[in-house]
């Protein structure tokens, strides 16, 4: 198990199987966000209460929870690297955060875009709209800091404690948030009995595919990530070379 | 090997740390300074209606307080790792957590406590009753508290960084959020002559969350920037 783990985290032998795992991240994500693209848009019923405006919910809701799980992939990464001195986990939160960063984007402005018909304003200062640009200045504040630093290992170890420091704080920007103020609608996602079948599946398919989405992109911008690092290395020439 | 107790270590650290900001005057009056002109933006931007500044006082003197206290966080470790006597301090064999603990006391002692003195006067012109003053002073108290442990943490990352004042607000601002919310609504609730004593007990929680936890943290941003 641990030889294993040592080899993976080698950089010759990780940028190998990371070319090799791409494909297999980037095609079902793309077949996954296709369907669910088509079961939300055009086969899924219309919502009773919010008629066709509903169907935001189906990039709005599954980029929310992206830009939760990227930050908690990014932080644990961070904790290994900062733990274990892992120059890979580093890597894997240093390339996780604006893809992060960009599905926090993502799902505030469809959140902004939803509003507009439902509330009649492009943005209110609700619990989870806000607790949602609260993560995105702490994403910008991880990637800043890294950009920052130039040596790059004092980057990495520094981000990480930014990233644990954020992560140990997210849990009360988003329960104090919640109690200053709620206006969004409880999650539907995860109450069962609250959405039908058929307008569930197109969600889950959507929310797989965005996280296979997000594999093929990590190691896409990992094998990058390796080849800045290790420019001078003899290996990379001759695996370019090839 | 450790020849000086923690409690001594730490007495000595404070006291250096206290007599250099008061041999560098100005750095502790510039907060203040700054805290009291801001202030005095708002009637001249809003209106000299006392009952409509009444109405903002609770965020005005919060926001303001915030951002004249983040800009003294800046001077935290900055003169110590100039001269190295950080380096020093790394090295001293005291444990470091406790030493960024003392720093961060001291600092907020010379940067939070004068804020929290000029408060009332602050409040009084922005036509805060005299009933909600105590809540002014407290959760000004806990919330530059929390701002000097919290932002010690950013403090020490930012250090040897090109341009680290802009850097070192967007690091600290969204931590400091949750603070910002529940001391604002405290001093809310007392001008508007409810009990602040809810929002008042969490902000006291999140202080010594941000007391215990934070000086951990800060003593691995310092070792990281040390190195």
């Amino acid at each position: 198990m641990w030889t294993w783990f040592h080899k993976l985290a080698s950089p010759p032998h990780f940028y190998r199987i990371a070319g090799l795992v791409t494909p297999w991240f980037a095609w079902p994500a793309l077949v996954l966000i296709l369907v669910g693209l088509y079961g939300g848009l055009v086969l899924a019923p219309m919502d009773y209460q919010q008629g066709e405006g509903f169907r935001i919910f189906y990039v709005h809701v599954p980029s929310a929870i992206m830009s939760m799980f990227i930050y908690s992939t990014m932080a644990i990464a961070a904790g290994i690297g900062l733990i274990w001195r892992m120059k890979l986990a580093h890597a894997v939160a240093a390339a996780s955060a604006p893809i992060g960063a960009w599905f926090t984007v993502c799902a505030l402005a469809t959140g902004s875009l939803w509003g507009k018909p439902m509330w009649g304003t492009w943005w209110v200062w609700d619990a989870r709209l806000t607790s949602e640009l609260i993560l995105l200045f702490l994403y910008l504040g991880f990637i800043a800091l890294r950009s920052s630093i130039e040596d790059p290992q004092r980057a990495d170890r520094a981000a990480a404690v930014l990233a644990l420091v954020g992560v140990i704080n997210l849990p009360i920007i988003h329960y104090s948030v919640v109690w200053w103020n709620s206006l969004h609608q409880g999650s539907t996602m995860f109450n069962p009995g609250a959405m039908s079948i058929e307008m569930k599946w197109p969600a889950l398919a959507m929310l797989f595919g965005f996280m296979l989405y997000f594999g093929a992109v990590l190691f896409v911008r990992l094998r990058a990530e390796v080849i800045r690092r290790e420019r001078s290395a003899t290996w990379l020439r001759e695996e370019l070379a090839r | 090997m450790r020849q000086t107790g923690l409690l001594h270590a730490g007495a000595l650290l404070y006291a250096r740390d206290l007599k250099l900001a008061f041999r560098r005057w100005e750095q502790v009056t510039q907060p203040v300074v700054f805290f009291l002109m801001v202030t005095t933006l708002f009637p001249l931007a809003l209106s000299p209606d006392t009952a409509q500044l009444r109405e903002v006082a609770a965020g005005v003197v919060w926001v303001a307080a915030l951002l004249s206290a983040l800009l003294a966080l800046e001077f935290m470790f900055r003169s110590d790792y100039e001269d190295g006597t950080l380096e020093q301090l790394v090295l001293s064999g005291q444990p470091l957590w406790w030493l960024s603990l003392v720093k961060a006391a001291a600092h907020w002692t010379v940067s939070g406590l004068p804020l929290v003195v000029a408060s009332p006067l602050v409040a009084v012109s922005l036509a805060v009753p005299a009933e909600a003053q105590w809540t002014v002073i407290v959760s000004l108290a806990l919330g530059t508290g929390i701002l000097s442990f919290l932002g010690a943490v950013g403090a020490g990352l930012t250090l040897g960084v090109r341009r680290g004042s802009v850097l070192l607000s967007l690091l600290v601002l969204p931590l400091t959020m949750p603070a910002l919310i529940f001391g604002a609504r405290a001093v809310d609730m007392a001008i508007m002559g409810d009990s602040p004593r809810g929002p008042l007990l969490l902000l006291a929680a999140m202080f010594i969350m941000s007391l215990t936890l934070g000086p951990f943290a800060t003593s691995a941003a310092l070792k990281v920037s040390m190195e």
